[in-house]
């Protein structure tokens, strides 16, 4: 069986308790993998340790045992090849929305010249709809806007992968709505690769192709992968009267609210498959609706 | 509104300006010399006629002192007398000189144990120990050592203002967001360009508030550093004038002393305007 693009094997985390106590498992056997081109999300309850894994395959944390892998390569360190957008945008205050997205560009190609740098940048600055604003500094931007930045910055770099944890978190309803409208289309034109931590299960829905559920931490692990049965184009407004969207919605919000605390410490995988069990939720939640 | 507002406070601060002033001068004819019929007493004549208590020069007599001064402030009339310009300019240029070398030493510094814990650690107690000694307390040393006074000043200006501009740096280097140093990494950028192009920007606001101080206390300390070492500057001059019992020329140069320090701080509260930044 080939490998998918980038595979996370036997992923733990813990921190050294207090002296002479035990140690704390955030999270532990993590496994899964990612195809490319594929918008995975995962979901799971504060404290299960999700950014922790998503630092680690940024290369900007360590585990405490296990490995990632991408394109074959295991993950040590950070690399341009990741490209992650952070929850609160971080931006650099002092530069230009467009200075943020030409200087992270200039670090990717440092052989480009200034017209080509600021030509790639700016694309990504109108593909976020950012045009007109780009010499604005962060602190005259609203939320939507900086987080919009942070997102063309991850995608002029043109990742690899993209890690997201929680994009759009801080943000209210409806700057997020119209954010995942773009983002949506953003990936659909480029066919990007992205692992993404979200705490909405519409979110989840609409824009994911698989969802990593994880059970409450400590000793988190990812009990279930569940394949979105939505057929896309996927639109906001009418995704509630497609196919398979309150199926998949149930079966979510049934495993947030009653399985994932159920299933906390079990060890959930059978020790012959590495992978999470696989969910279609039409299957799954037939008959509850 | 904000224009209408401007001018009522610099209305106020000239109707002020204008009654202390007036107060001044009125006050110091009140005592001037009890001149009267009778003769004066021997001690009378001794002491030139007043009445005993110092006098303090008017306001008006000043003000025309400093016109004097200021309209040719660069002669040298010999090494005991020179223009208030030249004075100040030596005073200025050893501030210069050893605030220049205490921010090449504090700001790489500063850098570093803001940067590591470990660094930190270790020179912290050197630190809050060498911190506290006044500067002028160096005086003895720095002459012993270095055995000239005019480089013995500008140690001690250097003493001075390494610890404000040192603690800042470190401060703000430390400060600076866990998610800007992670951007830096997930850029792989080189820990040169790192401290270059993202730690620096983000803390310069936290490091040029220490340079403001710096400049601040240096100017404090380079007048009493000058009137303990002597030979030129502004402090030596002062110490000169109360030693020629010139209280006009003291007065003036006081003034002289405050209107350069603020000159000095608004340079730096500049500087610090361009790199500020809103978060």
């Amino acid at each position: 069986m080939t490998k998918p693009f980038l595979y996370v094997e036997n992923l733990k985390k813990a921190f050294p308790g207090p002296r002479g106590q035990e140690p704390l498992t955030v999270f532990e056997n993590v496994n899964f993998g990612i195809d490319k081109g594929e918008f995975v999300c995962v979901i799971g309850h504060s404290g299960c340790g999700k950014s922790t894994i998503l630092n680690v395959m940024a290369g900007l944390d360590e585990s405490s045992d296990g490995y990632v892998f991408m394109d074959g390569k295991e993950v040590q360190g950070t690399s341009l090849d990741r490209g992650v957008v952070f929850q609160n945008h971080s931006l650099l205050p002092w530069k230009s929305a467009l200075a943020n997205v030409t200087f992270a560009v200039k670090s990717k190609w440092p052989g480009w010249s200034k017209e080509k740098i600021r030509d790639h940048a700016m694309k990504y600055i109108e593909l976020v709809g950012l045009k007109g604003s780009e010499d604005k500094r962060p602190s005259q931007l609203s939320g939507g806007m900086k987080q919009r930045v942070g997102i063309a910055r991850a995608f002029a770099i043109e990742p690899k992968m993209l890690l997201m944890d929680e994009p759009f978190g801080a943000l209210d309803a409806l700057t997020r709505g119209s954010i995942q409208d773009e983002l949506l289309k953003i990936c659909t034109e480029t066919k990007q690769t992205v692992f993404m931590i979200t705490h909405d299960v519409d979110e989840a829905i609409l824009l994911s192709d698989r969802i990593l559920l994880m059970t409450n931490g400590p000793h988190a692990q990812v009990a279930e992968s569940v394949t979105v049965p939505i057929a896309r184009p996927r639109k906001r407004e009418t995704l509630v009267r497609q196919d398979g969207y309150y199926e998949t919605r149930n079966h979510l919000v049934d495993f947030l609210v009653r399985r994932s605390k159920e299933l906390q410490g079990e060890y959930v995988q059978d020790d012959g498959d590495k992978e999470p069990e696989v969910t279609t939720p039409v299957r799954a939640a037939a008959g509850g609706n | 509104m904000l224009t209408t507002e401007n001018l009522k406070a610099a209305l106020l601060s000239v109707a002020l300006l204008i009654v202390l002033l007036g107060a001044w001068e009125w006050s110091i004819e009140g005592t001037v010399l009890p001149i009267g019929d009778q003769e004066l007493s021997e001690y009378e004549q001794l002491v030139g006629g007043s009445s005993g208590g110092s006098r303090i020069p008017a306001p008006s007599a000043v003000i025309s002192h400093a016109i004097t001064e200021l309209s040719d402030p660069f002669y040298v009339a010999g090494s005991n007398d020179m223009g208030i310009g030249i004075q100040l300019a030596h005073s200025v240029g050893r501030v210069f000189a050893g605030y220049s070398l205490a921010l090449l030493v504090a700001i790489p510094l500063g850098f570093l144990i803001g940067m590591s814990p470990i660094m930190y650690k270790a020179l912290n107690p050197y630190i809050q120990i060498l911190r506290p000694i006044s500067p002028l307390a160096w005086m003895p040393l720095a002459l012993f050592l270095i055995r000239d006074s005019g480089a013995s000043s500008i140690f001690v200006i250097f003493i001075c203002s390494i610890w404000p501009v040192l603690l800042n740096t470190a401060f703000g280097v430390a400060g600076v967001s866990r998610d800007l140093r992670n951007v830096a990494r997930t850029l792989e950028l080189s820990s040169l360009k790192t401290a270059f192009a993202v730690i620096l920007p983000a803390a310069a606001p936290t490091i040029l508030t220490g340079m403001r101080i710096a400049i601040g206390i240096s100017w404090l300390v380079i007048v009493a550093a000058e009137m303990l070492v002597g030979g030129s500057g502004i402090g030596y001059y002062i110490w000169n004038e109360w030693n020629n019992l010139d209280i006009t020329s003291v007065i003036f140069s006081i003034l002289m002393i405050g209107i350069v320090g603020m000159f000095l701080d608004s340079i730096l509260a500049a500087a610090t305007r361009m790199v500020q930044y809103d978060t």
